[in-house]
């Protein structure tokens, strides 16, 4: 596959002009970051932040531009979380088959794509609050089956012990190394969505969500199309849930809540759907709030400010994030919310 | 392959392009179409008018098959279509546009005419960007200079006027060599510059390219087509050269209110 293939790029751009100034100066920033930021800020923050970046950047993909939005993406990534703990090791005294990380991490991401696939496949049937409804129906009824199978999911409990590999002489679970691992798996899944937002497949789904009828008439097939968009929001989901494994070293119902379910989608609405850096950015701040809100307004109320920085900033405006910058620079965010640019 | 496929079902005669017998549609009680027999040679343009609720629309889903006929045949170019899917007619060449602008507001213009040439081929399923050198994006700007849309190539398609949507709605049915094509109202709403355009568009398509126009512009209707079915209350009531409707009396009352000429 070659990434030289786009459209409407003139051919003396090279590939750094082609990258933008933006994705060039955000790049150092976020690489130079652990030089500056201490090992809570690395991890608490900056590694947080890309798990539930990549989590919206899941539903962003779903939304955005199939125009489904699901709760269940918190679910899809628990059962890769789950997946590491019961095929690795852990130390809950029950299953845990001790494959090493290079083969239980691709089996991981493939039950949680598959399972995205199949939530996908029941829900699309379905649309607009009833797509919602139908997901938040599902990620309840994981959370709940989950709470009470012990023969697979440990019960309330859930599993514990679970330890990020060390290889190459680098144990990933150190500050350092953890905050590359995420930016590294959130980077690649940012560019493939990037890249795939103006690829067949990425219009397709575009044009789908903004008229079946008309994509059925032209001879696609909209059922499928749809369900394999579940299929990869499935792998970006899987990805951030063995992060989130590895990150939190448990893995527990509360893991894959509602109160969870409800954060991935508070952060892809307050980032922005229109663009792939929306769900990071928004992750940031609602990150940033969870952390910091109990400094500033004490331990009953922390929550009452997280939701009403979230009302100013969706009553401000509608496209979250995205749209404020939108309003500030309307011309340069015309440049770089045009897709795939 | 289809078109081989195509070859082999070929019955009847081959030099119509559609061939009606006998079609009718009910909706219970309502009879929307009834004993409608019509015959349209390969590349012929023809205008079919009446007034609202005439059953032109329904006319144009049952040769579509966006719903069947209740009772007749319906043949495209001598081969029995009358049960097949709309995307089986659709790769025999069949295409129609909407009333209402079907369209993708999200997307450029041209990805949308790209999309539409993509969807007759057989590589419609790709994680590939498509290279500007593709033939379906080749196609797709050859498309776009034929409905003279190539100032708004890389324009949102939400943001193009009423009557570039319109002529997009056209674009979408010409890709993918259609043979055929069902024109619903694509006059509506346009401005007397924008019918003119219209006009040299529908005027300037490849000869082999037959059409049915719905129109009530009888200026558009009758400078675009060859001849003309006159349609009321679900039935075909008079046929004719645009010259002969234009000055029947019948059509006069029943269609100008007596007023026109």
């Amino acid at each position: 596959m070659s990434l030289a293939i786009t459209t409407n790029v003139t051919p003396q751009q090279n590939w750094l002009e082609r990258l933008g100034a933006g994705h060039i100066i955000l790049a150092v920033a976020l690489m130079l970051y652990p030089l500056v930021a201490s090992d809570f800020f690395l991890t608490q923050i900056g590694g947080y932040s890309l798990i539930f970046g990549m989590l919206g950047l899941s539903l962003m993909l779903l939304a955005g531009y199939g125009g489904m939005v699901s709760l269940a993406q918190i679910t899809v990534a628990g059962i890769s979380a789950y997946a590491i703990a019961i095929l690795g090791n852990n130390n809950s005294n029950i299953l845990g088959f001790g494959w090493p990380w290079w083969l239980a991490v691709p089996f991981a991401v493939l039950a949680a794509a598959l399972a995205s696939a199949l939530i996908g496949w029941v829900s699309v049937r379905t649309e607009g609050i009833y797509t919602i409804m139908i997901t938040l129906a599902i990620a309840t009824a994981t959370y709940y089956f989950a709470q009470q199978n012990y023969a697979i999911f440990n019960g309330h409990s859930g599993y514990t012990g679970i330890r990020a590999p060390a290889f190459w002489g680098i144990g990933w679970r150190d500050a350092r190394p953890f905050y590359y691992l995420c930016l590294g798996l959130a980077v690649l899944s940012y560019a493939a969505v990037l890249y795939g937002s103006r690829s067949t497949f990425g219009m397709t789904l575009q044009a789908i969500r903004d008229n079946p009828r008309r994509m059925r008439a032209l001879g696609y097939h909209v059922t499928a199309h749809k369900v394999f968009a579940w299929l990869l929001a499935g792998v970006i989901a899987g990805l951030a849930g063995v992060l989130l494994v590895w990150f939190n070293g448990r893995v527990s119902p509360g893991t894959i809540g509602v109160d969870a379910a409800i954060d991935v989608l508070i952060i892809a609405v307050i980032g922005g759907l229109r663009h792939p850096i929306g769900p990071f950015l928004g992750a940031v701040v609602v990150v940033l709030m969870q952390t910091f809100a109990i400094d500033i307004v004490g331990a009953e109320r922390f929550n009452t400010l997280i939701g009403m920085v979230f009302l100013v900033i969706v009553f401000v405006s509608p496209d979250g994030i995205l749209g404020l910058w939108g309003r500030i620079k309307p011309h340069l965010a015309q440049e770089s919310l045009r897709p795939g640019q | 392959m289809t078109e081989s496929f195509a070859a082999n079902r070929l019955q009847g005669s081959g030099a119509y392009a559609l061939e009606l017998d006998g079609v009718a549609r009910h909706f219970g009680a309502l009879v929307a179409l009834s004993g409608i027999n019509m015959r349209i040679a390969a590349g012929e343009r023809r205008a079919v008018l009446g007034s609202n609720g005439a059953g032109k629309t329904t006319l144009f889903n049952a040769v579509t098959g966006d719903f069947l006929p209740t009772a007749g045949r319906i043949r495209f170019f001598g081969e029995d279509i009358t049960d097949l899917p709309p995307h089986e007619r659709i790769r025999r060449g069949l295409r129609r546009t909407y009333q209402i602008s079907q369209l993708f507001k999200g997307l450029s213009v041209l990805d949308s005419i790209f999309l539409a040439c993509r969807g007759v081929s057989r590589r419609r399923f790709s994680l590939l960007r498509p290279a500007t050198s593709d033939v379906n994006m080749v196609q797709a700007e050859s498309i776009l200079n034929a409905v003279h849309l190539e100032a708004y190539r890389d324009t949102l398609v939400a943001t193009l006027s009423h009557g570039q949507q319109r002529q997009l709605e056209i674009a979408l049915a010409l890709a993918g060599a259609p043979r055929f094509i069902l024109f619903d109202e694509p006059a509506a709403g346009l401005s007397p510059t924008e019918r003119r355009d219209l006009v040299a568009i529908l005027n300037a398509l490849p000869k082999h390219i037959g059409y049915i126009i719905i129109e009530h512009d009888l200026d558009v209707a009758l400078r675009v087509s060859e001849y003309v079915s006159m349609m009321h209350n679900g039935r075909l009531f008079k046929e004719g050269t645009p010259q002969e409707i234009e000055a029947d009396p019948e059509v006069q009352e029943i269609y100008l209110g007596g007023k026109h000429g």
